[in-house]
């Protein structure tokens, strides 16, 4: 047996995509899947004699519904009865599927076209079928409930009993299709229950985490604390011979020496053991006694960063990242000038279900399964670090218990199919909670030091903001950028952005709505107040820079066959979405007792155009309560799955409310401190708000995601709520840190 | 050594260390994956099985400690989800990703049990031991009023003897 392995391979480093801004990457990767072969009815529906349509779905379930949006917009198409619709999940497989991916809320607006087209495609090839049967010309027939109808003959045909001429017809030009009008959608719009639900509620095993294969044992794997400490000395032997332990075995790749850690970097360093169950190989985990090499990343702190950024404050920044104007000069001649420091912390995306993944490699060759949200890029690492090809690997797509970004990262896919190597047998791999926390790809902490002016009649003339994050030089860390354009950048003449960056020794990547969770929060808090120096009311103050936007720059020229890239914000519908939450919520016109208090907060991100008004109250003992959420949204011109849609808005919402009061990952001596949810806590059933009210404007834009725009505004919301309630402006995240908590 | 234990209304034996909780005995020896691994320290959950009719973490209940009481998990509530609670779910559409819904229906379960009409208050009080991350909890709260209106018959802890299916295979274990 090798007891002891060295990875030679040094491809691993850059193997990874570095998801540095997760949206364009993942947006670039969707564009990426358009320009592939258009896709083909043929590898999405399968109708069965009896009429039964199964629709595959392509992309990775994670608890954002696109398992069952995806066959919606097919089956409207096909023109079939949705209860004869069954749903089957595709495994991995790019020459079939174009963007299997779960990612930048990139689902809907990647597929609304393409998935309607192969279910239009879909039946025109029954048409075709059913013209060549009759003999009659395409023209004559339509279709409805699973059937093509030729009325002049008073005939009709079910799909099913097609099939097999359909099976050898080519598919027809997608583009050529006519999709049908909205006004006419049986299925688009109605609320979809889940093809999982019921086996959620029953107990069903259907997660990643519930995989069985025969002759599998369990792997636990523990890793320094330090990012690629490395084992030094060890009592293996000794573990070897506990109750039930099957192997134990040291792993060490190469060294990564650059100061900005690689957006996926693939396997780490430290000792697996492989045991019958989970928990014979955790408790030959805790007996385990190592001797680590830390390596330089030891030296990291979060008080040391924290000075640091306050000294980098204080001086000229390291670099520009934009000027418009001058806003320096501006500000300085500004009849009033507004400066305030703000900064948030890093934090983790702990998804429910533990990272976990099945690997069986055999032979050369690896049967994996896995609850990846980017599959694609996992199989190619793990085919990098096994030495065998892609197409040697088979991935199945397994329901995930959650992702919320972490699992764009596929480090736990790349260790399960390496220890299945090491060990010569199937293994299931199980992360602790404790992993998790400490091996996670962290959402950036940061520090934004602003100052702006305003003119004598209350207006914002000049914006400066020193954003002190992250990186190496010019290059940021993963998702701890700020580009050029941020708001309100093309609001205002006077703008500039300036960063300076600090070395980091964790990894860090894309949170649920990646940078705009923590800059929405900045921005919109600097915003609210200035509005409230200016003596301005806060939603008319926000409308007043939404009617000052410059016209928008022409569009970048999308390469040939490419999709364009996606438009920036329209200023139109970010203004008709903070009106209708004010319209909704009756801002300005409720009168409310004694702190207790509205905020409004807007954010575009991911296509998306949400504002959200918090009613909020606060005790003297600073205990916050939230009585009521409005959201207004506009994500353009159809709801696909509204019960679904309404769903993620509000979890979106609790996810932010939990991020803002109390959730904060702190590094000391280069190690995570905390471990569990009892140290990065989430809202509990008691802490959430009793009616969170969403709204949606239907505009005549093609419809784009939810899963991530709902989250951003909210955490601004409640703290602009909780100055106006009570004077008190919070600019540091979380809101424990200065004394909140949940009533 | 082998453990005698009662699930689902099953006498079944499992062998496991002492101090094995209950959650990786169902799991990983008797193949009963419907309760959830989340934190591993009673913070999430998750793993929310009846002990005698009261919810508990399984994660922290060992082997050795369960013998001789009743434990029932998810699959032990009804043969085919069609258990009140289950059906609430349904109704409501609570789940997200769902990974946590196994845990929080236990929790309800046992909550309408003892308190057939709950209050919001009641439901917070009874549910908060159980995170969602998803964040559902306005539906979970629907669920249970609905649940409420629905359940006259509260089948809760007296599940029906075949839940534990592939029983006799586990004593062969």
């Amino acid at each position: 047996m090798n007891r002891r392995s060295f990875l030679k391979i040094t491809t691993l480093a850059g193997g990874g995509i570095a998801f540095g801004l997760f949206e364009q990457e993942a947006d670039a990767q969707g564009r990426a899947g358009m320009q592939a072969a258009p896709p083909d009815p043929h590898n999405y529906i399968e109708v069965a004699k009896d009429g039964t349509v199964t629709i595959t779905a392509k992309n990775p379930e994670v608890g954002q519904g696109i398992k069952t949006m995806l066959p919606m917009l097919i089956a409207e198409e096909l023109d079939v009865d949705w209860k004869n619709v069954k749903i089957a999940q595709a495994d991995f497989n790019d020459k079939k599927f174009a963007g299997q991916i779960a990612g930048g809320s990139t689902g809907t607006p990647n597929n609304w076209t393409p998935m309607r087209q192969v279910g239009a495609a879909g039946r025109a090839l029954f048409i075709t079928a059913a013209a060549q049967t009759w003999n009659v010309p395409e023209a004559e027939l339509t279709t409805a409930s699973g059937r093509v109808i030729h009325a002049s003959s008073n005939r009709s045909v079910g799909y099913g009993e097609l099939t097999e001429k359909v099976a050898s017809l080519p598919a027809p030009n997608l583009a050529s299709l006519k999709l049908k009008d909205p006004a006419n959608y049986k299925i688009v719009g109605k609320s979809v229950k889940g093809p999982d639900l019921h086996a959620i509620v029953s107990g069903t095993p259907i997660f990643n985490i519930d995989v069985q294969v025969p002759g599998m044992a369990i792997a636990v794997f523990e890793k320094c604390g330090v990012f690629g400490g490395k084992v030094v000395s060890s009592n293996i032997e000794a573990i070897r011979k506990m109750p039930g332990v099957k192997g134990a075995y040291v792993i060490e790749r190469p060294d990564i020496t650059d100061a900005v850690i690689p957006g996926d970097p693939g396997l780490e360093n430290g000792i697996a053991i492989v045991a019958e169950t989970f928990w014979h190989a955790q408790s030959a985990r805790k007996a385990l006694k190592i001797e680590w090499n830390e390596g330089p990343r030891a030296q990291y702190s979060s008080v040391a960063y924290s000075e640091q950024a306050a000294k980098l404050g204080k001086e000229t920044p390291q670099r520009v990242i934009r000027k418009d104007g001058d806003a320096e000069g501006t500000i300085k001649g500004a009849t009033k000038v507004v400066e305030a420091n703000y900064s948030y912390p890093f934090i983790a995306h702990a998804p429910l279900e533990p990272q976990n993944c099945t690997a069986s490699f055999k032979d050369g060759k690896c049967e994996i399964w896995s609850n990846s949200q980017t599959p694609g890029n996992g199989r190619r690492m793990s085919a990098q670090t096994l030495g065998i090809k892609e197409d040697d690997i088979t991935l199945h797509m397994v329901r995930g218990g959650g992702g919320f970004g972490r699992r764009l990262y596929n480090d736990y896919m790349v260790e399960a199919s390496y220890i299945s190597k090491l060990a010569g047998m199937p293994v299931k791999l199980v992360w602790t909670r404790e992993d998790d926390m400490r091996h996670d790809y962290y959402r950036p902490g940061g520090f934004q030091y602003l100052k702006g002016g305003l003119d004598a009649s209350g207006k914002l003339v000049g914006w400066r903001n020193h954003f002190i994050s992250y990186g190496d030089g010019e290059r940021f860390v993963a998702s701890g950028a700020m580009g050029p354009t941020e708001f309100p950048q093309r609001f205002i003449a006077n703008y500039e952005l300036h960063a300076s960056v600090m070395p980091l020794g964790v990894r860090t990547g894309a949170l649920r709505a990646p940078s705009s969770n923590a800059f929405a929060f900045v921005i919109q808090s600097f915003i609210d107040e200035l509005a409230h120096a200016a003596g301005k009311d806060p939603v008319a103050f926000r409308m007043d820079i939404l009617n000052n936007a410059a016209p928008a720059p022409a569009p970048v020229p999308a390469a040939e066959g490419a999709r364009p890239a996606p438009p920036g914000m329209n200023p139109d519908r970010m203004k008709g979405v903070l009106q209708l939450v004010a319209d909704k919520s009756g801002w300005g016109k409720t009168k409310l007792p004694k702190g207790t208090a509205m905020g409004v907060a807007f954010h575009f991100s991911h296509q998306g155009y949400f504002a959200e008004v918090a009613e909020v109250s606060v005790s003297a003992a600073n205990k916050i309560k939230i009585n009521k959420i409005w959201v207004a949204a506009d994500v353009g011109s159809q709801i696909i799955n509204p019960s679904a849609a309404d769903n993620i808005v509000q979890g979106g919402i609790i996810d932010g409310l939990s991020e803002m009061m109390n959730q904060q990952i702190t590094i000391e001596k280069g190690r995570v401190v905390q471990s569990n949810y009892h140290q990065h806590t989430m809202m509990r059933m008691s802490q959430a708000p009793p009616v969170i009210e969403v709204h949606y404007a239907k505009t005549t834009f093609s419809p784009s995601g939810l899963g991530e725009p709902a989250l951003p505004p909210i955490l601004p919301a409640v703290t602009n709520a909780i100055f106006s309630a009570t004077g008190k402006r919070v600019r540091e995240l979380p809101l424990s840190k200065s004394g909140f908590s949940w009533a | 050594m082998a453990y005698k234990l009662t699930i689902n209304g099953a006498a079944v034996s499992v062998d496991a260390p002492a101090d094995m909780p209950i959650l990786w005995a169902l799991r990983d020896v008797l193949k009963l994956q419907g309760t959830k691994f989340g934190c591993g320290i009673g913070q999430c959950g998750a793993c929310t099985v009846h002990l005698a009719g009261e919810p508990v973490r399984s994660c922290q209940l060992t082997v050795a400690s369960a013998v001789g009481k009743k434990i029932t998990t998810i699959e032990g509530l009804s043969a085919d989800g069609s258990h009140p609670v289950q059906k609430a779910w349904e109704d409501i559409d609570v789940p997200q990703c769902g990974y946590c819904q196994a845990g929080q229906i236990m929790s309800a379960v046992a909550l309408l049990a003892k308190t057939p009409k709950p209050t919001d208050r009641d439901i917070d009080n009874a549910m908060s031991g159980n995170l969602c991350r998803c964040g559902t909890y306005l539906r979970i709260r629907a669920a249970v009023h609905k649940a409420a209106e629905m359940g006259t018959v509260m089948p809760g802890s007296q599940p029906s003897a075949g839940a534990a299916a592939n029983n006799n295979q586990q004593e062969d274990q």
